[in-house]
């Protein structure tokens, strides 16, 4: 081999650490590997991670801010902006994480999110609604009991929809699970189950009407800021920190006890986030990529990935009963229409731009797609119609004919009020876009370790018993890696020339190929 | 030549004999048809161990077929299979390599998007991490470590001994033909096997390489691994195997020493279909 | 375990399956003596299911063509059926409009609330032409907006495989379907005029015939009968059915790949349009949802005839529209869906080659 190729062979290690320090300086274009810090691979991932995750919320904040500055929508319009898009990026966050552990490490392609989320928040409010008083009657439970139930429900639907569907292809088990979303939101929404009776006490989804249950946003919040969780019985000690901090600011009660359902739910969703990273980097995790990308090969490798896939499938969908709970808990409310399949999505585009696989880039996808896309046209618009006065003609066809007659100002109003129509568009062009440039994400192509060592930075102790004086090098250029790779080739000049055989194979793209003596010029 | 040399056909015989027998395999009378058409038809047959045999014959003879059906990836309609004195005929495939009866795969089936690193380490057996809660649960993922490093060592082993360690953290997908091959034989190597299937290793591999790869598969046999190997390549199995077994339309037509394959009249009519 | 005849999962199934349908059909007879189910009711249950199977059987036909020749679901097949639907019912309302609303109102079907279908009076008897006509443009429209959309994207994208594929169809579904919002607005506004009816003795199975059904059934009917023709006479035909078996081979073997798919979004949107045309007829309004609604149903004829069979599509249609309305029979009018949806499930996993299970294509 060439010194060429022992270049290139090298680069492309040193490339996979540099990639992860230029993570945090770009968006990780295809090409764009900035030699930041070359010797990245030594910071923990974790911080290269998070560094990503704070930049993300960052920019987005600042940009929701500026904005707002600018048009003058004032202190509390920003701060509610702000709020509702950290609930709503938490909440996106949540599920965007649970369908990646699906089929971004898994390679189960689930298209049934929202039924599996319309399970958790359905399980919960059937038991908690009060059982008198409202049009859809429940078993009056407390929280701790019902949202428990709805997480393991969602999850033990998870189990009968994943049994019978384990030995089906991709693209069939898409469908298969499409349909079961529309059959259980169609369930729910039908007359059958609206009301019937269980051991003398009357429950049901309500069909159409929906149910109401206690808001999750304001119970939970005041079992951490009062005795009890009785507003009446004062604050305990957490609270009393908190409301003093706020009342001297003069921030309303609702306001702080929102914010605090908020902060739960990010918290939920850290701890969901070290959970799956863990998973990933895991021999299990190593299983679940092994069954994305081969199954059979890794069931012909002693893998019993039919419990895996079970086991997945169950987790992920509890943790969307989870995400579907608090998601409606924030309105008190469910019905049938807050699961469409449009819901699913919408993860399946936030997951798509952050990369699936990478738990990371689920969380980034999130809020981009959270605090971007979903909620920034309404936004503009808000902003603008304060602004501007603009004509609101009722048609596009109104619009037109003013342009017409050369006033482009109907039409472009016609376009502002549609903007939240608009913005579909959007996510369809983007969706498009994505799957044909930039089908890994944002982020780029990234390699998680499926392992909880870090093991792009081993080394072969062939390597290091030899060449640990090479180490020091600047490892930005090739010359510091080569050192050790040539070290290990002295004694293996022979498999190199395998390496030139591959002339049948299509695929085949590696560089060393037919440059039988590698390691020679170096040395 | 004759028929096969039955083994003891007996079902009583083939429950007890696994200590005493050095058949580790024996396959009988496997019958299997795809829509209509058999793809094989009453295969009878047995591997000795601590030997190489060969399974050859001409395309659509059924040997991958064969395979399959051994390990588990189909269920043959009618027929036998044993592995150790015990019958697993039907078990599925991760219970078949669990058992030690291990294969690679006519083109390869690299998992892509892993570095060849994680290739290896996916193959060992009942890993600790394997288990979710284990590699989930604060107070238990040290153990979960400690194995993954003694893990990591032998996979390294196995990368110098291949000669592949320089491709440790390239993403499997990007390998060429030879070294996918490599690599898909050092993987099953680490899953402890006690017999290989390789359905044709060489296809793709230059004659260096391949001089080097039955090195190791002759060391291997002499520590006491089995191979039955499928291979197209007539030279590599008539000078590497002890014993050749010839399937033609789904059926095994003759079974024998390499010599005596060669010397065999239907073998050469029925495989070689009279062109030498 | 003998070696013998054994049934497999998929034959019990298939019997289960059967037996099932066997004792319902020996209920309905049941019923029918009994009188618990009335004979008008049992005939309008079989007609209707008729017209919804042969409009589901035209949209599931397009469908099945692209999932067997450019290998992927296409999810936003439900939103060409809306395309069908609106651009041929403008062309409609343009020409059987004129002179009774203005131009705005005709162009964006209503958008501005200003006109109704009464006032047009849109129905065949009154305007036979502009009807002809929409569903002569649902099909041209369609297939313009299905080639613009396999040359922008899927093109591009030949050879991604089918997760991608379908990815991106969900993108082009959700751009096309708010395309139409943004143009024609949300709301769900009445289309079509009262279909006029015939009473006549001949018509033994109803009182009354809906006109615009028997056109519905007369176009999907011939326009079926059209597609086999070109199947199984032209060239064309057979080369669609190999790809349909094997895009390699029939690589290899020198069959034009992209004519073969320019043909198959030709004839399999078109279909879809005139579908989605037809399908306004018969409900009389129209809602930028109604196709991405009627898309599981579809896939559930194609996954019910076998992916890649046209006339599997066709007959899977029937087999749709005829549950989904004979189901009524037992169970209330808001689960017929779901027992559909349920069917199709249980087909998937038990019998994914489909109900007539051949690698039978076209």
């Amino acid at each position: 081999m060439t010194s060429d190729d022992v270049g290139d062979q090298d680069e492309s290690r040193t490339q996979t650490r540099e990639h992860e320090a230029s993570q945090v300086a770009t968006d990780g274009g295809t090409s764009a590997t900035l030699p930041l810090e070359t010797d990245a691979g030594a910071r923990p991932r974790w911080q290269v991670d998070l560094g990503y995750i704070v930049l993300t919320t960052v920019a987005i904040y600042a940009l929701i801010t500026v904005l707002g500055l600018l048009t003058g929508l004032g202190v509390g319009g920003i701060f509610r902006q702000l709020q509702t898009v950290t609930f709503l990026a938490a909440a996106y966050a949540l599920v965007v994480l649970a369908l990646n552990l699906h089929w971004g490490y898994t390679g189960l392609f689930n298209i049934g999110v929202a039924g599996f989320m319309a399970v958790g928040a359905y399980g919960m409010a059937v038991l908690t609604a009060p059982p008198e008083g409202t049009t859809t009657p429940g078993l009056g439970l407390p929280l701790w009991i019902g949202i428990p139930f709805g997480v393991l429900l969602a999850g033990l639907v998870g189990l009968i929809v994943v049994l019978p569907a384990l030995r089906i292809r991709a693209d069939y088990f898409a469908i298969v699970t499409l349909a079961f979303a529309e059959v259980i939101r169609l369930t729910i929404n039908s007359g059958a189950l609206a009301d019937f009776e269980l051991l003398g006490r009357e429950l049901g989804t309500g069909g159409g009407r929906g149910i109401n249950f206690p808001l999750l946003e304001s119970a939970i919040p005041r079992w951490v800021l009062y005795q009890g969780g009785d507003p009446a019985q004062g604050a305990n000690v957490v609270g009393l920190q908190i409301l003093t901090v706020t009342n001297q600011l003069g921030i309303e009660r609702t306001v702080v006890e929102s914010a605090v359902y908020t902060s739960i739910l990010v918290v939920l969703v850290v701890i969901v986030f070290a959970l799956l990273v863990r998973t990933a980097n895991s021999p299990f995790g190593r299983l679940l990529k092994g069954i994305r990308e081969d199954e059979l090969a890794t069931k012909s490798l002693g893998k019993n990935t039919d419990l895996v896939k079970i086991k997945v499938f169950v987790l992920g969908c509890a943790i969307m009963g989870l995400a579907g709970i608090f998601w409606q808990g924030r309105n008190g409310y469910v019905d049938p229409d807050a699961f469409l399949p449009i819901i699913t999505f919408y993860i399946f585009i936030a997951l798509i731009i952050g990369g699936s696989g990478s738990n990371t880039g689920s969380v980034v996808g999130a809020l981009v797609f959270a605090g971007v896309l979903f909620e920034g046209p309404p936004y503009v618009q808000r902003i603008v119609t304060q602004q501007v006065d603009l004509p609101r003609p009722a048609t596009v066809y109104d619009g037109v004919v003013a342009l017409g007659a050369f006033d482009p100002l109907p039409l472009l109003g016609y376009f502002v009020g549609q903007l939240a129509n608009v913005r579909f568009i959007l996510f369809g062009v983007i969706l498009i876009l994505l799957m044909i440039y930039r089908p890994d994400g944002l982020l780029g192509h990234r390699s998680e370790p499926a392992s909880p060592l870090h093991l792009s930075a081993e080394q072969s102790p062939a390597d290091s018993r030899s060449a640990k004086r090479g180490g020091d090098d600047d490892g930005g250029d090739s010359s510091g890696g080569s050192d050790s790779d040539s070290d290990s080739d002295s004694d293996s000049a022979g498999v190199d020339t395998s390496t030139d055989n591959g002339d049948d194979d299509p695929l085949d793209s590696n560089p060393d190929d037919s440059t039988p003596d590698r390691g020679e010029p170096d040395e | 030549m004759s028929d096969i040399e039955l083994p003891e056909s007996d079902a009583t015989v083939s429950t007890e004999t696994a200590d005493g027998d050095d058949r580790p395999l024996r396959v009988e009378s496997l019958t299997k048809t795809f829509g209509g058409i058999l793809a094989v038809d009453s295969a009878t047959f047995a591997v000795e161990r601590g030997s190489i045999t060969g399974l050859i014959g001409p395309n659509g003879a059924g040997k991958s077929t064969t395979f399959n059906l051994i390990t588990g990836v189909h269920e043959p309609d009618s027929g036998r299979i044993y592995f150790d004195g015990e019958d697993i005929t039907g078990l599925q495939p991760h219970r078949v390599a669990e058992r030690g009866l291990v294969r690679t795969f006519q083109i390869t089936r690299e998992l892509g998007e892993m570095t060849v690193l994680e290739n290896m380490l996916l193959a060992f057996q009942n890993q600790r991490g394997e288990a979710l809660w284990r590699a989930v649960l604060p107070g238990v993922r040290g153990s979960v470590v400690d194995q993954e490093r003694e893990l990591l060592e032998r996979a390294w082993e196995t990368l110098e001994l291949f000669e592949i360690d320089h491709l440790a953290h390239e993403e499997a997908g990007t390998l060429s033909g030879g070294q996918r091959k490599l690599l898909e034989l050092s993987r099953a190597l680490l899953t402890d096997p006690e017999l290989l299937l390789l359905d044709e290793p060489m296809a793709g591999v230059n004659p260096t390489l391949e001089g080097k790869l039955l090195e190791r598969i002759h060391d291997l046999t002499d520590r006491g691994y089995t191979f039955l190997i499928v291979e197209h390549d007539m030279d590599v199995i008539m000078e590497n195997c002890e014993r050749v077994i010839v399937m033609h339309q789904g059926s095994v037509l003759a079974d024998g020493p390499p010599a005596a394959i060669q010397a065999d009249e239907r073998v050469i009519e029925a495989y070689l279909g009279g062109e030498v | 375990m003998g070696d013998t005849t054994e049934f497999t999962w998929e034959q019990w199934f298939g019997v289960l399956l059967l037996a099932g349908v066997g004792v319902l059909i020996l209920d309905v007879l049941r019923r029918l003596v009994v009188g618990d189910l009335g004979v008008s009711t049992f005939s309008t249950f079989l007609w209707r299911g008729l017209v919804d199977g042969l409009i589901i059987g035209l949209a599931a036909v397009g469908l099945s063509m692209t999932y067997s020749i450019l290998r992927f679901a296409n999810f936003s097949h439900g939103d060409l059926v809306t395309t069908g639907a609106f651009t041929g019912w403008t062309a409609a309302w343009l020409i059987g409009g004129a002179g009774v609303t203005g131009l705005g109102s005709r162009l964006l079907l209503n958008a501005d609330g200003s006109t109704s279908a009464r006032e047009l009076n849109l129905h065949v008897y009154a305007e036979p032409v502009a009807i002809v006509a929409g569903l002569v443009i649902a099909a041209a429209a369609t297939v313009l907006v299905a080639l613009a959309i396999d040359k922008l994207v899927y093109k591009r994208m030949r050879d991604a495989g089918g997760i991608p594929l379908l990815i991106a169809s969900v993108g082009v579904a959700l751009a096309l379907r708010y395309v139409i919002v943004f143009f024609y607005g949300e709301r769900t506004r009445g289309i079509v005029r009262s279909s006029p009816s015939i009473d006549h003795s001949l018509l033994f199975w109803t009182d009354s015939l809906v006109v615009h059904e028997l056109v519905m059934v007369v176009s999907a009917v011939s326009l079926m009968l059209g597609l086999h023709g070109l199947l199984q006479y032209t060239k064309l035909g057979t080369a669609m059915r190999a790809m349909a078996d094997n895009k390699d081979l029939a690589l290899i073997t020198g069959i034009p790949t992209e004519r073969v798919i320019l043909a198959t979004w030709v004839i399999g949107a078109g279909l879809t349009g005139v579908a989605g045309y037809l399908i306004v007829l018969e409900q009389e309004t129209l809602n930028f949802n109604t196709g991405w609604f009627l898309l599981l149903l579809i896939f559930a004829a194609v996954i019910l005839g076998g992916i890649g069979s046209i006339y599997g599509a066709i007959a899977g249609g029937l087999i749709i529209g005829l549950a989904d309305n004979m189901m009524l029979v037992w169970i209330s009018g808001d689960l017929t869906r779901v027992a559909a949806f349920l069917l199709m499930i249980l087909i998937f996993i038990f019998r994914p080659q489909g109900l007539f299970g051949g690698v039978e294509t076209a």
